[in-house]
């Protein structure tokens, strides 16, 4: 597909998503729109698709593991939480989040990447259950246990976002920033290197590409998108404590980005549609959901290991070509 | 790649119609700890206000209608509470149960206050009913009231001029932990040892070596179940042989079975126990059990209690309304002899903080006694 | 004095447990390239299987017990060999890392949803008498762990070192392609090694249960301790495993005792790191020389 079709068609999905939660029925149209709980779904789909788009450029571009995503989202929500309660506007706490875990990430990367493959893996392990106790531990700025409440909504340009779909809006322009941005960094010279060399590192090497540097960088990136999704997250919940900040949810990241097709482009969203989304399709089977789930990832991992996208893929050319 | 796409979208928007509600019976829902740290406590707080909603429907339900229960996991997160406590408002139920996490309880009390539904949960925390909320009914004793009595139990009861802590840094721990710390204080105890553990921890070694090095007269112990037993196994193979003093939990069915004989010799203050000698929470012990197979713990009793309240309230109310079942709870006495199910005489104050009788008990050959039944407070 | 004795010994029982998931995690390491992310799950798992077996079909505790191990190497060792390592050992670390997650999640659900979500206590051979010396009380049933465990690993050691099957198998580690050129059955010594991690998995599940109860969620901090273990002693080594293990079990009452409570599970996590960065191919570990 032409870069210009892409973008046609991603603008007008962004047109489509924009319009879901609205009620239609005014200008004519049958559909009721959705109401409060549909659109905070809605929005904390495309909160966890950012932060998984990190670990998507970590794990299907970089070739490399983290197991820190989500405590990368923590250190973006307790950063915004508290420097937005502090008085200051919500854009600083949002750059100050992406800057602070970019400079996190290069400083846990760049040691371990010297050190064997995996490594740099084992070493977010770490870092995870260290933030995790950090964030639980450190009442007098992290609330402790007890979390932080009454996380404020900003205004954007004086428009205040208070209201669930204004705040959806806003989450959509972001995270459609952010798609473009990674969409154009995978397309730039800098992201073939990364297709490079994730299909033959030692070709890749042997034709100059610093594979060390990129790889850093890549890695750095993607705790950045994780700490500017918690930087979402904060306002979206409104209220922030250590749970979700924990190893178990940065496991959640790998295999959601895994399922939902790591290396290729929409994997993320679909990956954190199925994290966010599904459980809301399987309600009467509540009980259930995490054991049908894990079956369904180790089936796809058996037989689909490209995820929903690589396994859509399969099925559409199939279907083209007959 | 289009086709691709689209055919991801429709499947990602299709997900958040929500299938249409009963159009019949009431619906409330329970948001609970059905997994994570927490699903112990929300299984029994499932089955207990099971039974009470079977029995509700069996004798006419609510002014005429029947009660449906719907139970939604919190996963004990309280970010995920919070989301299922806004999908659960969007279909503007009578009342709300739950959540028995304090934490998910305070991120979720904020929304049943603007939504104006009455969200009767089993939270024990001292601030929680300190926020101003109209809306929020305990089932238990909050911490602010259960840990001065046990701060009088200590001074009065045990004679403790100090006094070490051992809690687990959870919502429920720290919260006790800053409750009897203050309550302590005020009474000229000294804290001697401060002891952080863990939920889940397996190893209490070197916390119980700490607790013999603090040399306290009483040692206040606020852990969940399995760690309390943990911890008691601990403490009576190093021969820690201080009065080991606890709240409800220490004292409680599940910590004995666990810790077998290590529990004995544990005194302290009892909220809520179906071995208090009052026939109808035994009596409610024994149906539990046949039906379940388990001995029921306090969850299972606030769990019970829940629906009965709801009724009660409905009925003095005299509508199925949301904001007059509020109303109509704050100040009332329920008493057993017209609501069987309070099983308990109960009365709720204007910011949802509950009264009632309470005990205090020590464990004797693996069974929990009561020694003494303290009055209610405001009696 | 007699603290820092009382903490060296609870640290080594609960050390002997950790040495004996993390020996069964290095041994799948080496000759399939498994991490494997449930191995905290594997320990969790058998004192359950031990629990249906007296509970719900009334065999006596000790059959339960053999049953519980026979169980594991079927269920553990062999299904998972062939239904979840097989069809992905070649597609390389990551399909099966994000497999064996699913699976932690899979049998920890399992338990909570057919078996039970609160603690079980869980007999035991031992009886609970206490030994007190100088002021040291250590139960006989931490003392029956140690001692279990400690002959488990030099029974272990011997086979490894001192059979045929044993040196096939560690040869299978080091090199299965030229394993196989030296005519090793690879496919067998691997299946011996999962064999193996489930019985090493299910003594540990069996000595710890009685002393800490059974719970479905026994294994997430289990499974992590096993994997900081088995990297801070050495990947590619058992005897690194084994010292890594005793090493956390000790480190972790001294670092509450005498650090901190709050952070006691901190103090691995930086040994980790610190191994990681200097000393990357473990404490006993010897380097490895793979290509890529």
């Amino acid at each position: 597909m032409s870069t210009r079709t892409s973008l046609l068609v991603g603008l007008a999905l962004l047109v489509l998503l924009a319009l879901v939660p609205v009620d239609l029925s005014d200008i004519g149209v049958p559909y009721p729109g959705l109401r409060r709980y549909g659109t905070y779904i809605l929005t904390l789909w495309l909160v966890t698709a950012i932060a998984a788009m990190g670990v998507n450029l970590i794990v299907g571009y970089a070739g490399q593991e983290t197991l820190a995503q989500a405590a990368f989202v923590g250190i973006g929500a307790y950063l915004t939480a508290i420097v937005t309660k502090a008085g200051m506007p919500f854009g600083v706490a949002f750059a100050a989040s992406g800057l602070l875990t970019f400079a996190i990430g290069i400083a846990l990367g760049f040691p371990a990447l010297r050190v064997q493959k995996h490594y740099l893996a084992f070493v977010t392990l770490a870092f995870s259950v260290l933030c995790w106790l950090v964030f639980r531990n450190e009442e007098w700025i992290t609330g402790g246990v007890m979390g932080i409440r009454d996380i404020e909504r900003p205004s954007f340009l004086g428009w205040p976002l208070r209201n669930h779909v204004r705040f959806y809006w806003f989450v959509l322009g972001i995270a459609s920033i952010m798609t473009f941005v990674l969409w154009w960094i995978v397309r730039s010279p800098w992201g073939r290197a990364f297709t490079a060399l994730r299909e033959n590192p030692l070709r890749a090497e042997s034709l100059g590409i610093d594979v060390r540097l990129y790889t850093l960088l890549a890695f750095a990136l993607g705790c950045a998108y994780g700490g500017m999704a918690g930087s979402l997250y904060a306002p979206l919940v409104e209220f922030i404590d250590p749970s979700p900040f924990a190893l178990g949810p940065s496991l959640l990241f790998m295999l959601m980005v895994v399922i939902g097709g790591s290396g290729t482009f929409l994997g993320p969203f679909v990956g954190a549609g199925i994290a966010v989304l599904l459980p809301e399709w399987l309600r009467a089977w509540e009980t259930w959901y995490l054991l049908i789930y894990a079956v369904l990832v180790m089936v796809m991992m058996a037989f689909f290991p490209g995820g929903m996208v690589g396994l859509a893929t399969r099925l559409l050319t199939r279907k083209a070509r007959l | 790649m289009l086709r691709k796409t689209l055919a991801v979208a429709g499947l990602a928007i299709g997900g958040l119609w929500a299938p249409a509600g009963f159009a019949q019976d009431i619906v409330i829902p329970n948001i609970i700890e059905l997994s994570g740290g927490g699903a112990t406590v929300g299984a029994m707080w499932k089955n207990g206000s099971s039974m009470a909603v079977e029995e509700i429907n069996a004798s006419g339900g609510i002014l005429g209608k029947k009660i449906k229960l719907e139970f939604i996991d919190t996963a004990s997160d309280p970010g995920k509470a919070r989301a299922a406590m806004q999908r659960a408002l969007d279909d503007k139920p009578i009342a709300i149960f739950g959540p028995i996490y304090s934490g998910s309880v305070s991120a979720t009390l904020k929304l049943t206050a603007d939504a104006e539904v009455p969200q009767v949960m089993g939270g024990e925390a001292g601030p929680l009913t300190a926020q101003g909320s109209k809306y929020i009914f305990r089932t238990s004793f909050g911490q602010n009231v259960s840990m001065p009595k046990i701060a009088n139990y200590l001074r009065d009861g045990v004679k403790a001029k100090t006094v070490a802590v051992v809690y687990v840094n959870n919502d429920f721990g720290k919260g006790g932990r800053d409750a009897i710390t203050k309550e302590l204080a005020a009474r000229d105890i000294k804290v001697v040892a401060d002891i952080s553990t863990e939920a889940g921890q397996a190893d209490f070694a070197a916390d119980v070596i700490k607790l013999k090095g603090a040399n306290a007269d009483a040692i206040f112990v606020y852990l969940n179940e399995e760690e309390s037993a943990r911890f008691l196994r601990e403490a009576k193979k190093q021969g820690l042989n201080k009065p080991l003093i606890g709240e409800t939990t220490l004292l409680g069915q599940k910590v004995i079975e666990l810790a077998g004989d290590a529990a004995n010799g544990v005194k302290g203050h009892v909220g809520l126990t179906v071995d208090a000698p009052v026939p109808a929470i035994q009596e409610f012990g024994k149906k539990y059990e046949a039906k379940y197979k388990s001995k029921p713990d306090h969850n299972g009793v606030k769990g019970y209690i829940a629906p009965y309240m709801i009724k009660a309230a409905a009925e003095k109310a005299g509508k199925l309304d949301a904001k007059a079942i509020a109303a109509a709870l704050h100040g009332m006495t329920i008493t057993p002899d017209k609501v069987p199910g309070i099983l308990i005489e109960a009365t709720w104050d204007d910011k949802g903080e509950i009264d009632r009788i309470s005990f205090l008990g020590e464990v004797k050959d693996g069974k929990q006694v009561i020694t003494e039944t303290l009055p209610k407070l405001n009696k | 004095m007699t603290d820092f004795l009382q903490l060296l010994i609870s640290g080594l029982a609960t050390g002997a447990i950790y040495a004996l998931a993390a020996i069964g995690f290095t041994l799948l390491w080496q000759t399939s390239q498994t991490i494997n992310f449930a191995q905290g799950e594997f320990v969790m798992v058998p004192a359950f299987l031990a629990l249906i077996a007296m509970r719900w079909f009334g065999v006596p505790f000790v059959p339960s017990l053999l049953l519980a191990i026979l169980g594991s190497m079927l269920l553990l060792g062999v299904a998972f060999r062939y239904v979840i390592v097989g069809p992905l050992i070649r597609r390389g670390v990551l399909p099966l890392v994000i497999s064996t997650i699913a699976l932690s999640i899979l049998l920890k659900e399992s338990v909570k949803d057919f078996y039970s979500a609160e603690a079980q206590t869980f007999p035991t051979l031992l009886p609970d008498t206490l030994i007190t010396v100088a002021g040291v009380s250590v139960s006989l049933a931490q003392l029956g762990v140690l001692a279990v465990a400690l002959v488990t690993i030099v029974l272990l050691q011997w086979f490894l070192a001192g059979t045929r099957t044993g040196r096939q198998m560690q040869a299978t580690a080091q090199n299965p392609t030229v394993a196989r050129i030296l005519g090793v059955p690879v496919e067998r010594m691997i299946l011996y090694t999962f064999l193996i991690n489930a019985a090493l998995a299910a003594m540990a599940s069996l000595l710890v249960s009685p002393i800490y109860l059974a719970k479905f969620s026994n294994g997430e901090t289990l499974g992590l301790i096993a994997f900081v273990a088995a990297i801070v002693g050495g990947f590619n080594q058992v005897r690194g495993a084994i010292a890594g293990g005793l090493l956390i079990g000790v480190l972790d009452n001294l670092a509450a005792a005498y650090v901190s409570t709050a952070y006691r599970q901190a103090i691995p996590l930086i040994l980790l790191v610190l191994v990681i960065l200097f000393r990357p191919q473990g404490l006993l570990g010897r380097k490895e020389e793979r290509a890529v």
